[in-house]
């Protein structure tokens, strides 16, 4: 049992921390407001490096464990959870599994400006499949050297900054068995992009629709084996939704944190009230989760960074944290008052923010499946 | 997460070897003398003297007190797996343990003189003698330093009067560890701790009370009546009793947390072995969303649990603070309990309200945790403390 930062770990937070709180955050509302992140955000990131944090070394990444992957991605969320969910998409699902499952070949053509450059996005929901995402119906059929592309895709986190799509179509018959994964480019012909949906929360991630009409694509943009696209897709899970539970606890951290210093600021029956046991106690309850969250997504990406089995800590990680996250932005609009429901005090965006986190990336009622049915396989020793 | 500064590459969840073997040695210990006799120690109300006698012989009463005063000189980390792995399968004996340790050794070792060491911790750690903790009064409960018990120097004596009440470990208890107002005016800062031979005249235990769960454990009233205790069984400084007081309770916490703990992994337990038994509707019942959710969220209580309690007791092996951590562990432990307890019985619909299934004990035994050494309401107070001073807005 060890529960220390690395110096190397707090060094990279720090100084994520910085840029979050020195550029970023004087603009989050702004953001959120005219539903739009602007590119020289991501050139930020860029500039520091991140957008290859988990990517090896030897791919031009910075090589950083999920451990540490979590805790930037929990920085950026703290000053906004829109942009942290560009961010993490990137990372878990985006660049990554072009390493983790692609060829040397493929590597080369497409993380030197990923690592760099470039943001990468996952598109696997469609109208039709959410939760059943192996009921999709988008397909790709082999014509030569190409396959061709058909069919429309929802849900796409990043559609406007993203250079390239990981997606997911049907190469052969019905179920998960039938499903392959490609690396498409924005640009190529066949694939349009739609606007922008008009979001709850998270305003400026850019949430779009793909649609494919008779996309041509090489069939070197076959990402693993060909209808092995379910081992890709479920190979990032655990990582998305650990990162997801990440973004979430920045989002909660700060609506905590927000609360704590309103309450030793707002003055009522003569005392600042910080003074109040009803309010010291939603307070306590705040804290108690935000302990809990961290510990459970150190510990999920502990066991991720060490190769073992981690899908129900991931899933309780990623439950937990969102629930809570939901809870303790209610509550902090809540210590507010009237102020926590106008747009001058920012509560009320990190309230719409995390709404959404109990929905992708495997909703609450998935995780709770995955966990029990886990328990229910493998019991509950310690 | 500590931001300590160190070698390391980042945080680990792996537990010492010491800790997987006690917790194999333990294990092995409760399913083999402990298991036989849970139910029925539950029905009586019999303290299991036996396997106290036995516990001792493993250790388990002096954990972390170091070998030359005759403990087994571990981690706290270590002591609070002991636990949990007793309360997994009797909350009472974790209890029962947990006193012993926390609440009397850990005062000795931290507070006391050489000579007092030698003479009580020595064997309290050994488990010769058992020992008890008292400090809760009928008027100092949550406000433990609303202490009406008084201590008076007569000669080489403190004379001793007063009533405590709720003490865990009375009847077999050989020591009391107890807490008495040396001077009143002074209120907290007029409190003096002592140990007390039971069987001192004067000392008077009442008769054994009747509880909602670990009924194993064995609580009484203890009454003082002029009882003339040697001047030098004072420990600690004179009038800085509450500060021995505090530091024990901030440990205390850990090991009933731990005790909440192995309620929690037993409920669990069972509420996973039942669901793939039990069929209705022609399939087990597990296979219903309403019987997963239930399995689901107590699993995520209980690892929150673990988490918590092992965060705390490790910080204290590293001498780092651990107050808020340790009441985060209580708090969240003791409501886990309940819950996953709760759920357990839920799982197994009318048998779970049948003494022969025992999750209907698991949730009387879970019932305490909220309650001893510092209610929930206790614990949110430390916490929200805490919170205000690590986020203080500066002026």
């Amino acid at each position: 049992m060890h529960l220390d930062l690395s110096a190397d770990q707090i060094q990279i937070r720090d100084a994520v921390r910085a840029l979050c709180q020195g550029e970023f955050a004087a603009h989050a509302a702004e953001w959120d407001q005219k539903d739009d992140i602007p590119r020289w955000a991501v050139d930020k990131l860029a500039e520091m490096g991140l957008l290859g944090m988990s990517i090896p070394e030897a791919w031009g990444g910075l090589g950083y464990d999920l451990r540490t992957t979590t805790m930037v991605i929990e920085e950026i969320a703290r000053v906004s959870g829109a942009l942290a969910i560009l961010f993490a998409v990137h990372n878990s699902v985006g660049a990554y599994p072009i390493y983790e499952f692609g060829t040397d070949e493929q590597r080369k053509r497409w993380l030197p400006k990923l690592t760099t450059t470039d943001m990468g996005v996952f598109s696997l929901s469609e109208p039709g499949s959410g939760s059943d995402a192996a009921a999709l119906s988008a397909t790709a059929v082999r014509a030569g050297d190409d396959y061709v592309l058909n069919g429309s895709k929802n849900w796409v986190t990043n559609g406007v900054h993203a250079a390239t799509f990981l997606v997911f179509a049907r190469t052969g018959g019905p179920g998960p068995k039938g499903v392959s994964a490609f690396v498409l480019e924005r640009g190529m012909k066949g694939l349009s992009i739609g606007k922008c949906e008009d979001k709850m929360g998270l305003r400026g991630s850019h949430t779009v629709t793909l649609m494919m009409d008779d996309l041509r694509v090489p069939a070197s943009h076959l990402l693993g084996k060909e209808n092995e696209g379910m081992k890709v897709a479920l190979g990032s899970l655990e990582k998305g939704r650990i990162g997801v539970a990440a973004q979430a606890l920045g989002v909660m951290r700060a609506a905590f944190e927000a609360a704590v210093k309103y309450s030793q600021e707002r003055q009522a029956f003569g005392a600042p009230i910080a003074k109040i046991q009803a309010i010291q106690f939603k307070l306590a309850e705040m804290e108690r989760r935000v302990q809990a969250a961290k510990l459970l997504i150190q510990r999920a990406a502990w066991l991720k960074d060490r190769g073992k089995p981690c899908g129900r800590e991931a899933s309780m990680a990623k439950l937990y944290t969102t629930e809570a996250a939901t809870w303790v932005t209610h509550q902090a609009i809540q210590v507010h008052g009237g102020y926590g429901y106008v747009k001058e005090y920012a509560v009320e965006r990190y309230y719409r923010d995390v709404r959404v986190m109990e929905i992708y990336e495997g909703t609450s009622e998935i995780q709770r499946l995955v966990i029990a049915r886990s328990m229910l396989r493998d019991g509950v020793t310690v | 997460m500590s931001e300590t500064l160190t070698e390391h590459t980042g945080v680990s969840f792996e537990l010492s070897e010491e800790a997987q073997s006690v917790r194999e040695m333990v294990r092995d210990f409760a399913e083999a003398e402990i298991r036989p006799i849970a139910a029925h120690i539950d029905e009586t109300h019999e303290f299991p003297a036996e396997n106290t006698k036995k516990m001792a012989e493993l250790g388990l009463l002096g954990m972390f007190v170091p070998e030359q005063y005759g403990g087994a000189g571990m981690t706290y980390l270590s002591y609070v797996v002991a636990i949990e792995e007793l309360s997994r399968v009797c909350a009472s004996h974790g209890v029962i343990a947990s006193v012993n340790n926390s609440l009397v050794c850990y005062p000795l070792m931290a507070y006391a003189n050489e000579a007092q060491k030698q003479k009580y911790l020595t064997p309290l750690a050994k488990g010769e003698l058992l020992g008890a903790y008292c400090l809760t009064e009928p008027n100092a409960g949550s406000n433990a330093a609303n202490q009406q018990t008084t201590a008076v120097l007569d000669g080489d004596h403190y004379v001793l009067n007063g009533s405590k009440i709720f003490i865990t470990n009375a009847g077999p208890a050989d020591i009391l560890i107890t807490y008495a107002a040396t001077d009143k005016s002074l209120g907290p800062k007029g409190i003096s701790a002592f140990i007390v031979e039971a069987s001192t005249p004067g000392v008077r235990k009442g008769k054994k009370e009747r509880k909602l769960g670990i009924h194993a454990s064995d609580t009484r009233e203890i009454h003082y009546e002029n009882a003339r205790i040697p001047k030098e069984n004072l420990f600690g400084e004179f009038n800085k009793g509450y500060t021995v007081a505090l530091a024990t309770l901030g440990g205390g916490r850990i090991g009933i947390a731990a005790q909440a703990l192995g309620i929690a992994q037993a409920s669990v337990e069972a509420a996973v072995k039942y669901a793939n038994e039990r069929e209705q509707f022609d399939k087990k019942i597990g296979e219903f969303d309403a019987i997963r959710h239930m399995l689901a969220d107590s699993a995520v209580e209980l690892e929150v649990a673990r988490l918590f309690v092992y965060q705390a007791a490790w910080l204290r092996d590293q001498d780092r603070p651990y107050i808020k951590e340790a009441s985060l562990a209580k708090w969240h432990a003791s409501e886990a309990a309940t819950k996953c307890a709760n759920w357990a019985i839920q799982v197994h619909g009318g048998y779970g309200y049948l003494n022969e299934f025992h999750v209907e004990r698991y949730w009387r035994d879970a019932r305490i945790c909220e309650i001893y050494e510092g209610t929930t309401e206790v614990q949110k107070m430390v916490v929200a403390a805490q919170v205000l001073r690590e986020h203080a807005v500066r002026a």
